[in-house]
C-alpha cells in the first residue's frame, strides 16, 4: 500500500553531536502526507534528537530539513509551529496551573501569532466552543474547567495531544505518548492517535510498544546509535535481522 | 497632607504595577527605579527647559523609557532567573551612575523647578492604568503572557514567540515606571539621583510581591500598605525602619505567596484548588 505522494516533511544527511558525542550521524527521511510514520529504535539510538532537530530545539550541524518544499533547517521552535508542525514532549508538558480549557485556548492560532493584538480580540464564544469540541473528542469536556495539573496520567497524555492540534498543524511530532501506561491506556491511546489522524496531514510517533507500532503506523524506520538502520512496512522491518539484532543485542532499561 | 498619601500611593501602585507588567511573562525586574529616574528626569528637561506641558512630557519620557528598556532588554532578557536579575540591577545602577555625571541635570546636586502634578493627575493615571490591565487580564493576552510565564519552551512549541512577549512585557514595564517618577517629580519640585538607588528598586519589587502577583489587584494592595505602614509608626521614630522591616516579615511569613495570591483565571477553575498542585507531579 505505497502511499504514492509529495512528501510534507524531506530530512537530509542530518547530524548532530553534543561534545564530540554524535547523536544523529546523517540521517535522512522522507514523511508522506496522509501517513503515520513510526520512529523505533533502542534507548539512546537519537529518536527524541532527531524530533528536537526537526522541531527546532536544537540546530543541527549538518543536513537540511524541507517542509512543503521549504527549507526551515534554521528556523526556531515557535515559527515552526506557525507554520504548522507541532509536537508534544516524552515527559508531558502541560500548563499546569492553567486550566484544562486554557490549555487548548491558549494555542489558538490567531492569538499566538499576534500576542499583542489579541487584547483587542473578539469572538471568544467561537473559540470557546471550537476548544470544547476539540476537548469533547478527547473525552475531557468533562474536566475543562479543571487545572491541567491536577489531570491523571492518560488524560495528561491527552490533553497534550488535543493541545498540539488546537494550533490545526498539518504535521504533528508524538514523543513516546504510550511511556509509562498500561495495555488498556495504550489501547486507548492508539484509538486517541487514530482520530487525531484525521485532523492533520501526517504523524510521526516515537515508540517503543512494538504492537503499537505494528497496528498503528503504516510505514517504520529504524534508528540505532543515531542512524537509520531500517524503513518500510511495519511487518518487515520488524523481521529483519539487524533490527532484531538492535533491539535484543543491548540492554533495554524500560523506563 | 492627604494630597501627600494620595500622590505617593498613587505613585507607588503604578511603580508596583510596572514590575508586575513585567512579571506577567516571568521575569523580576529590579530596574524599574531606572526607568522610574529616566522618566523623573526626561520628563523634568522637557517641563522646565523647553516649556512641554507636563501630561505630554511625562508620555514623552514614558516612551523615552520605553524604547531604553527595549533595547537594554534584548540582551538582558536571553538570561534568565537569577542571572537576569542581575542585569536589571546593573541597570538600575547605571542609570543613576549616567544621572549623576550629566552636568546638564545637576549631576548629584539633582534637578529642580518641576511643578504641576496634582492628586487627580495620579488618580487619573492609577484608573486608566489598572482599567488596561482588567482589559488585559480578560483577554486572550492574559492566557499567553501565562504559557509564558509557566513554560517557555512549551509557548513557544506553540507559536509564541516568548523573546517576543518578554520583550514588550519589558517595555511597557519600563513605560509605566518612567510615567509615574514623571509625575512624582513633578511634584516633588526637585529631584536627585540618590532618591533613585537600587533600594527604591527593590522597595517596588516588594510592593508588588507583598501584595501578590498572581492577579493585577496584589501590587497595588501591597504598594498601599507599604506606603501607608512608616506613616502608622510613625511614633517609634528612631525605630521606624526596624518596625517595618519586621512588619514586611511578618506579612510575607503569614503570605507567603502575597497578601492577595488567588489564581485568577480567564476560564473559571472549579474541582481543583491550587493547593493540590503543591502535591507534584502525577505518578510517571
Amino acid at each position: 500500500m505505497d502511499v504514492v505522494a509529495q512528501p510534507i516533511l524531506v530530512v537530509e544527511g542530518l547530524s548532530k553531536s553534543f561534545r564530540g558525542l554524535t547523536a544523529l550521524e546523517s540521517v535522512s527521511l522522507d514523511v508522506r502526507r496522509g501517513e503515520i510514520l513510526g520512529l523505533m529504535g533502542p534507548n539512546g539510538a537519537g529518536k527524541s534528537v532527531f524530533i528536537n532537530v526537526v522541531t527546532g530545539l536544537y540546530r543541527p550541524e549538518e543536513g537540511t530539513i524541507r517542509y512543503c518544499g521549504r527549507d526551515i533547517t534554521s528556523l526556531p521552535s515557535y515559527a515552526l509551529a506557525r507554520l504548522g508542525i507541532a509536537r508534544t514532549y516524552q515527559n508531558i508538558r502541560l500548563l499546569r496551573r492553567m486550566t484544562v480549557l486554557e490549555n487548548v485556548l491558549v494555542a489558538i492560532k490567531d492569538h499566538v501569532n499576534q500576542p499583542f493584538r489579541s487584547v483587542f480580540a473578539r469572538n471568544h464564544c467561537g473559540f470557546v466552543t471550537a476548544a470544547t469540541a476539540l476537548l469533547e473528542q478527547f473525552q475531557l469536556a468533562d474536566k475543562s474547567d479543571w487545572l491541567a495539573g491536577s489531570l491523571a496520567y492518560g488524560e495528561a497524555r491527552r490533553l497534550e495531544i488535543a493541545r498540539a492540534l488546537a494550533g490545526k498543524p498539518s504535521l504533528l511530532f508524538l514523543d513516546e505518548p504510550a511511556a509509562g501506561m498500561n495495555e488498556r491506556e495504550t489501547e486507548e491511546l492508539g484509538g486517541t492517535i487514530r482520530s487525531s489522524h484525521e485532523l492533520v496531514e501526517a504523524i510521526v510517533i516515537i515508540e517503543h510498544d512494538v504492537a503499537m507500532m505494528r497496528k498503528l503506523s503504516d510505514r517504520l524506520v529504524v534508528m540505532d546509535s543515531g542512524r537509520k538502520i531500517a524503513e518500510g512496512r511495519p511487518n518487515d522491518v520488524l523481521a529483519q535481522p539487524n533490527v532484531i539484532e538492535a533491539y535484543l543485542g543491548t540492554d533495554e532499561p524500560d523506563d | 497632607m492627604i494630597q501627600d498619601y494620595v500622590v505617593f500611593v498613587g505613585v507607588n501602585i503604578v511603580l508596583a504595577w510596572s514590575v508586575y507588567v513585567v512579571l506577567l511573562a516571568g521575569s523580576l525586574s529590579f530596574a524599574n527605579g531606572g526607568f522610574m529616574a529616566i522618566g523623573a528626569y526626561v520628563s523634568g528637561v522637557l517641563t522646565v527647559k523647553f516649556g512641554v506641558p507636563l501630561v505630554f512630557a511625562t508620555t514623552i519620557a514614558g516612551v523615552v523609557a520605553g524604547a531604553i528598556g527595549v533595547l537594554v532588554g534584548f540582551p538582558a532578557l536571553r538570561t534568565r532567573g537569577i542571572y537576569l536579575m542581575l542585569v536589571t540591577v546593573g541597570i538600575a545602577v547605571s542609570v543613576k551612575a549616567v544621572i549623576e555625571s550629566i552636568d546638564y541635570v545637576g549631576g548629584i546636586q539633582g534637578f529642580g523647578g518641576m511643578v504641576g502634578t496634582t492628586e487627580w493627575h495620579v488618580v487619573a493615571l492609577v484608573v486608566l492604568v489598572g482599567c488596561g490591565l482588567w482589559f488585559l487580564s480578560k483577554s486572550p493576552l492574559q492566557r499567553i503572557l501565562d504559557a509564558v510565564r509557566e513554560d517557555e519552551l512549551v509557548a513557544a512549541s506553540l507559536g509564541i514567540n516568548p523573546v517576543y512577549v518578554k520583550l514588550v512585557c519589558f517595555g511597557a514595564g519600563a513605560f509605566l515606571a518612567a510615567v509615574a517618577g514623571g509625575f512624582y517629580a513633578h511634584y516633588l519640585i526637585h529631584v536627585t539621583p540618590d532618591q533613585f538607588g537600587i533600594v527604591l528598586s527593590v522597595f517596588i519589587v516588594l510592593y508588588a510581591v507583598l501584595g501578590g502577583t498572581n492577579n493585577m489587584w496584589g501590587p497595588p494592595i501591597g504598594a498601599t500598605i507599604m506606603t501607608l505602614i512608616p506613616e502608622f509608626v510613625r511614633s517609634l521614630e528612631s525605630w521606624r525602619p526596624t518596625a517595618f522591616g519586621i512588619i514586611i516579615l511578618g506579612l510575607l511569613l503569614i503570605r507567603p505567596d502575597g497578601l492577595l495570591a488567588f489564581r485568577h483565571v480567564t476560564t473559571r477553575a472549579k474541582g481543583v484548588l491550587a493547593t493540590s498542585l503543591s502535591d507534584g507531579a502525577k505518578p510517571d
